[in-house]
């Protein structure tokens, strides 16, 4: 177990009379790429949201290096080093494309209210890094150009590199990524696909991945999960996966 | 120029002085309005306690025989942001966290259950009857024709402005360069996903209420001294009146509670000049009632967007 960067076990979620998420297991080691797949309303979302905060999960348990925190408020998990994006795209569209990464790295600019606002040495050095750290990533997902363009403005594939770089310069150890691929044309999807695979051999990030794209999942995740109506129906590498006759059935119907 | 000309110039002067001071309080309905989505109505009284407390600090130097005027108002100032301020960050702390992820209309309830009780608060304290605030500055600068109408900004009206724009300023670096204000405008655009970047969310929010509060008490000591009368209720009309500014200028935008604040001000002091002071409350809510009629989104505000 002390392998595991994130242990999951036995999670459930109930809204209500529904149970969206049901016993749901998971287990990832550090510099995996795993991906959860299944229907729509499967719960994949579910379980992002109960691992970040986001929800109270109604039951079991979430270890993240060892320590429990399926009881841990949002943002604090986020400062262990969880980050994550949605289905539909939630940058801060009013804000320039720089300032959704500078916004980000705010309790990296750990100097206090005054020290910001009389902009003391070390105010300023932990800001030109925050800087430096954002035009690295803006140069990663290819929109230096774009920097002082409000994010709302920008192209819908630029606006999901722009939120994975937004992740990217929180310094996270976990990436959940929901249906990155969404929306995004097959050239995009490639580009896409290239840079999971670059944040895991040049960042050393795990990854957590949602999404519907097979040929994604099937080319980058190490490990696949499969849920269907809230359950665990199948887990394994992606050969495993594409072989099972169970998942064939949840995705294609009785034939 | 005619009589005319300059009885205009006197309305307008007299509507902008008033007109500033409701964008100083506007602008903590409007903060607070935009990042948690919910009407604070006890920040009126926040705005009546500023008053009460630049007046306890008059009343206290006066004693003490400190008769410098720069030094009377610079403490008074002072003083009053920084206790007014602690209310500030109080009030959301007891009547608003707890509440947080409960109904809005459950936070609304409680908004008002808090501005009954500051109110009566202060009332207990302080009794209800009216209060001579000292006035302190007098005089002013006349201009006009030999004979008849002359325009007269008063020193008071001249203080008003010129510290309303520095207020103002402030808060725009603030809000523009600073890592909180970045933080802020965060928070403003999407609440939840500020959260999920590692930010205190709680923290921000609380910060809002602070600088909300702190303009209320700047606006507290100035229309204090330049009605010269303070009594517990007065937070009531001037809540509503800016609450009418920020709705105006469109809720949630900071420029917007600037304008509106202004224009509102503008056309009350153009009602009782031109037509009866009587109707002038009147006016300012008969203008509250056609926005929300015909342009519910206010003069900047941005239509609202139904997120999914």
């Amino acid at each position: 177990m002390s392998e595991c960067l994130l242990d999951v076990s036995d999670l459930s979620m109930r809204f209500g009379g529904l149970l969206a998420v049901d016993q749901m297991a998971l287990k990832i080691r550090p510099g995996e790429i795993v991906s959860m797949i299944g229907p729509n309303g499967a719960g994949k979302t579910t379980v992002f949201n109960c691992l970040t905060g986001f929800y109270q999960a109604t039951g079991g348990s979430v270890q993240y290096k060892g320590q429990a925190i399926e009881k841990v408020p949002g943002y604090k998990i986020a400062r262990l080093g969880i980050v994550r994006t949605f289905q539909n795209v939630r940058l801060f569209k009013g804000m320039t494309v720089l300032e959704n990464l500078l916004v980000a790295q705010h309790r990296h600019l750990n100097t206090g209210l005054l020290a910001g606002l009389f902009k003391t040495p070390g105010y300023r050095r932990s800001e030109e890094k925050a800087m430096a750290r954002s035009e690295f990533w803006l140069d990663k997902v290819g929109l230096t150009e774009f920097a002082n363009r409000e994010a709302g403005n920008l192209a819908y594939g630029q606006q999901r590199r722009l939120e994975i770089a937004r992740c990217m310069v929180t310094q996270p150890e976990l990436l959940m990524l929901d249906e990155p691929a969404a929306g995004l044309n097959p050239n995009e999807t490639a580009e896409l696909d290239q840079l999971i695979s670059d944040l895991r051999r040049d960042h050393g990030v795990t990854v957590l991945l949602i999404e519907h794209d097979m040929k994604l999942v099937m080319d980058i995740s190490d490990r696949i999960y499969v849920i269907n109506q809230g359950r665990p129906l199948a887990s394994g590498v992606p050969e495993d996966i594409r072989n099972n006759p169970e998942v064939i059935r949840a995705y294609l119907g009785e034939g | 120029m005619g009589d005319s000309g300059f009885y205009l110039i006197q309305q307008l002067l007299n509507g902008l002085t008033i007109g500033s001071t409701y964008a100083l309080i506007a602008i903590g309905y409007t903060m607070v309005y935009g990042i948690i989505g919910m009407i604070n109505f006890a920040h009126g009284e926040i705005y009546m306690i500023g008053s009460y407390i630049a007046f306890a600090v008059l009343a206290a130097l006066a004693m003490m025989g400190i008769d410098s005027v720069s030094l009377m108002l610079v403490s008074a100032f002072v003083i009053s942001i920084i206790i007014t301020s602690t209310y500030g960050y109080a009030v959301e702390r007891v009547a608003y966290r707890p509440l947080r992820n409960s109904n809005r209309l459950i936070a609304l309830i409680s908004a008002i259950g808090m501005s009954i009780f500051l109110q009566n608060y202060v009332r207990l304290a302080q009794g209800s009857r009216d209060i001579a605030m000292p006035g302190m500055i007098s005089g002013g600068w006349t201009f006009g024709p030999e004979e008849g109408f002359h325009a007269t900004v008063s020193y008071m009206q001249l203080i008003i402005f010129a510290v309303t724009f520095i207020a103002m300023t402030a808060l725009t670096l603030f809000i523009s360069r600073s890592k909180m204000g970045r933080a802020c405008r965060a928070c403003a655009e999407d609440l939840g996903m500020t959260g999920l970047l590692g930010i205190n969310t709680h923290q921000i929010i609380s910060i809002t209420f602070v600088i909300g509060a702190a303009l209320a008490a700047v606006a507290g000591v100035l229309l204090g001294m330049y009605y010269g009368v303070i009594n517990p209720h007065i937070g009531f009309m001037a809540g509503l009146k800016a609450f009418t500014a920020a709705v105006l200028g469109g809720i949630g935008s900071i420029p917007g509670a600037v304008l509106g604040g202004l224009i509102l001000g503008v056309t009350e002091a153009f009602t009782a000049g031109y037509f009866s002071t009587e109707y002038k409350d009147v006016v300012a809510f008969s203008l509250l009632v056609l926005i929300l009629l015909f342009r519910p989104s206010g003069i900047l505000g941005k239509p609202e967007v139904e997120k999914v």
